[in-house]
């Protein structure tokens, strides 16, 4: 009889440990307070992207990007010194909800303001001008979307703006892929004619040093993404950033911050959009 | 007919002969299909130096490999342990001798065990993700775990009943002699001794569930692929990345699965009983991604 | 319900699954080809080719199909530079049977050896008896004993190959049924439920009848001992 209790005790343990592990994942409904409040000493959580290389990259302990050294300087501003900011990776999917839990109390994360958007948040900004672009080996002759006809474009899955170059070209060949980390390999096998998304996305990508003097960005973008700093709707932080953003842009911390993160990919932003003015608080 | 040897005779002269050309043809052609693969990515610069050493550097394991690793060995853990608890309380489920339970385990369990995992995933993590019901950064892992555990559980809970039809009828009908109810007999005689019976089956089970926990990659989880991803992104060596990755799945799988091999032939001497039918035709469902 | 029809009209459900299932045709026809061929080398007098059969399913049974598929568009088409097709996308598609086959042979040849082991020793006897070398016997007399009892375990690959498809968005057939279902969550997430559930029902559909008949095959085609 002792065996049958241990085994009967066994599966009731099994069944206990699940029961816990299930509720501690339901257990998710109270959102923590995103900062240590709006008083001194304070701590920031922002959101960034971690695999965008140029942008927002985990380097293993460290981020680097233009996001990144625009956070930081914001940050600054606001009075939180570097060692205060935690980044937390902010994937385009998850970027309102992040935001509308208050997770972060601000994302930098080559998020385009849009109306859309901003019916569930509210934004700073915008700090730079995006548009959709095409990155192609050094040595193509593709000057723009006009030339694709018949040939092999890249884009990550699910990315509207390719299809919108697929709707309008059908002899496009599109293909998806989960990162544009594969479609830069695959471009560097020849596969691939080119890769397309906002040109500072494909800049960061081309300036990697696995990747330098192999790809150029083309220069002749064809839509126009505002990229804003994301807030969570009605917070009060919304000057402080745009004050922080026009300062960083006069004392040229943000120019220099653009070359350094595009270094080695013979890019130079649209300089008749750039730099942006940030638009009134709503 | 386990004794292969039989399937051809003890080679004379003759035979020994052609074996070893055999033999030597047939390490040619295996030498030949790596030189193949060797020579193809070096010709492609993938066998530089370059692309490589970035594993020998100790940031690599420490901010990529490890973290990955623990949060695919933390997926795979949690979904283990829920999945043995879905597992039985459904296997026992589909052994009630109350009608309605039994339909009920037998229809989810079926229904569960037909729909792909990736299905599943994707699923909870959009209705997990818009719902709010569970922070943002959350519903991926949320998500990977929910799906391995309905899937895998399904098929522990088939491993239980077959397990449990396995046993000899001598097992329950002893246990209703010294009067206890079916329900009892169940839980205290015929489960436990099915579950022993069904342990490598249910290693080979784990195995499945440590691979489909890289389905997580597809749905942001940020588990060992996406990590080595990541560090190839950075590094420019994309396909270095993956071989560590997939090196790395192996040996943890190989060790697994030769446990489990290693359990069924001990455990082989250990129940007598008559042999489970279907326990076979479920380790083959192992081929679950 | 209105809401839920208009899906159908945006969203060509049918055809993704179309892809699915072409995909699954497709590798099943060469897993079977492949896995045949690695179980032949597991029970051949060969060690060399014995020790490639054994070491071929340890490695891709023990490697997620995730990884070997990010393999086929990374290794085989990008930096291998192969083609498979003049278009584009068919090449791609199929790289992605051909990921899957690979992935499934290693238990195709499981299956299959299962399936010898259903063969009593005494066929074999028999066989060397009236004087049949190794490939004979195994042609005329194990395999297809063999194939027999490996019905319900082939079976079982199958199913699992048609399930697996859906990890083909991987490697870049981004219009299969799961690549559709995120699409349409995504733009639809008012109806998340309901899109979940016909998918789901859609592999039920394809997967059941597919274990019903398999298993009513084993026990039809089950040699009489």
């Amino acid at each position: 009889m002792q065996k049958t209790r241990y085994a009967a005790a066994a599966v009731a343990a099994v069944a206990a440990v699940a029961a816990l592990t299930l509720s501690a994942c339901g257990g998710g409904e109270t959102p923590e307070s995103g900062s240590g409040g709006e008083g001194g000493g304070e701590s920031l959580r922002i959101g960034i992207k971690f695999d965008q290389p140029g942008l927002g990259y985990d380097e293993g302990g460290s981020y680097s990007g233009f996001d990144v050294d625009v956070a930081k300087y914001v940050a600054g501003e606001l009075g939180v010194t570097e060692e205060n900011i935690e980044f937390v990776e902010a994937p385009s999917a998850n970027r309102e909800n992040l935001l509308s839990n208050n997770q972060v109390d601000m994302i930098f994360a080559t998020y385009s303001i849009t109306d859309t958007r901003k019916e569930t948040v509210d934004f700073a900004g915008p700090y730079f001008v995006a548009g959709q672009d095409l990155l192609v080996p050094t040595d193509s002759d593709i000057a723009g979307p006009e030339d694709l006809e018949g040939k092999n474009l890249c884009s990550v899955t699910g990315s509207t703006s390719a299809q919108k170059i697929k709707d309008q070209y059908p002899g496009v060949q599109l293909v998806e892929q989960p990162g544009y980390a594969e479609c830069v390999t695959a471009m560097g096998g020849g596969q691939i004619d080119a890769v397309t998304t906002d040109d500072i996305i494909l800049a960061g990508l081309a300036a990697q040093e696995a990747n330098a003097g192999k790809f150029k960005v083309v220069g002749n973008t064809f839509s126009e993404e505002n990229y804003g700093v994301g807030l969570p709707k009605g917070s009060d932080r919304c000057e402080d950033i745009n004050a922080a953003i026009t300062k960083m842009i006069d004392d040229g911390a943000w120019e220099e911050a653009i070359t350094r993160n595009t270094e080695g990919a013979d890019y130079t932003f649209n300089a008749e959009l750039n730099p942006p003015t940030p638009a009134p608080c709503a | 007919m386990s004794a292969q040897q039989v399937l051809f005779d003890a080679p004379g002269p003759r035979a020994r002969r052609n074996i070893l050309i055999g033999n030597i043809v047939g390490v040619l052609v295996v030498l030949g299909i790596l030189a193949w693969v060797v020579s193809a990515l070096a010709g492609k610069g993938q066998l530089a130096a370059s692309m490589w050493t970035p594993f020998l550097e100790s940031r690599t394991w420490e901010f990529f490999i490890l973290p990955g690793l623990g949060n695919t060995l933390k997926a795979a853990g949690i979904a283990i342990v829920t999945s043995v608890a879905f597992g039985l309380i459904f296997g026992i489920g589909r052994l009630s001798h109350v009608a309605p339970i039994r339909w009920v385990a037998g229809v989810v369990v079926e229904f569960l065990r037909a729909v792909p995992v990736l299905l599943m995933m994707i699923f909870f993590w959009l209705a997990l993700g818009s719902s709010g019901a569970v922070k943002p950064q959350d519903a991926p892992l949320i998500a990977v775990v929910l799906a391995l555990t309905l899937y895998n559980g399904s098929v522990i809970a088939e491993l239980v009943r077959s397990g449990v039809y396995g046993l000899p009828k001598g097992q329950r009908e002893a246990g209703m002699a010294i009067g206890l109810t079916r329900n009892q007999s169940l839980r205290s005689i015929e489960v436990p001794q099915a579950l022993i019976a069904m342990l490598p089956a249910l290693i080979s089970q784990f195995v499945v569930i440590l691979k489909d926990s890289a389905l997580g990659f597809i749905i942001t989880y940020p588990e060992l692929l996406q990590y080595t991803r990541r560090l190839g992104v950075g590094e420019g060596n994309v396909i270095p990345s993956l071989f560590v990755a997939a090196a790395i799945f192996i040996a943890i799988n190989f060790a697994l699965s030769t446990l489990a091999t290693r359990l069924s032939v001990l455990l082989s001497f250990r129940t007598k009983g008559r042999r489970p039918a279907a326990k076979e035709a479920i380790a083959m469902d192992a081929a679950s991604t | 319900m209105e809401n839920y029809l208009s899906l159908f009209e945006t969203y060509n459900v049918p055809e993704a699954f179309w892809v699915n299932i072409q995909l699954s045709f497709w590798a099943a026809i060469w897993a079977l080809i492949i896995g045949t061929v690695l179980a032949l080398f597991r029970i051949s007098p060969i060690p060399s080719l014995q020790w490639f059969g054994a070491a071929y399913v340890n490695i891709f049974r023990n490697t997620p199909l995730t990884i070997i598929l990010a393999f086929g568009f990374l290794g085989l088409f990008s930096v291998m530079q192969i083609n498979l097709a003049g278009e584009l996308d068919v090449s791609l598609f199929r790289i992605a049977i051909v990921g899957l086959s690979l992935y499934h042979a290693a238990f195709v040849c499981e299956a299959i050896r299962s399936g010898v082991n259903t063969v009593p020793i005494g066929q074999a006897e028999a066989a060397r008896a009236i004087g049949l070398s190794f490939l004979p016997a195994a042609r005329l007399i194990i395999l297809p004993q063999a194939f027999r009892g490996a019905i319900a375990p082939l079976g079982n690959v199958l199913i699992a190959l048609i399930k697996n498809s859906t990890v083909a968005a991987a490697g870049s057939v981004a219009t299969e049924a799961s690549g559709l279902m995120k699409t349409m969550i995504e733009f639809r997430s008012d109806l998340v439920i309901p899109i979940f559930l016909t998918f789901a029902l859609g592999f039920v559909i394809l997967v059941i009848p597919i274990g019903l008949l398999t298993t009513w095959a084993s026990r039809k085609l089950a040699v009489a001992r």
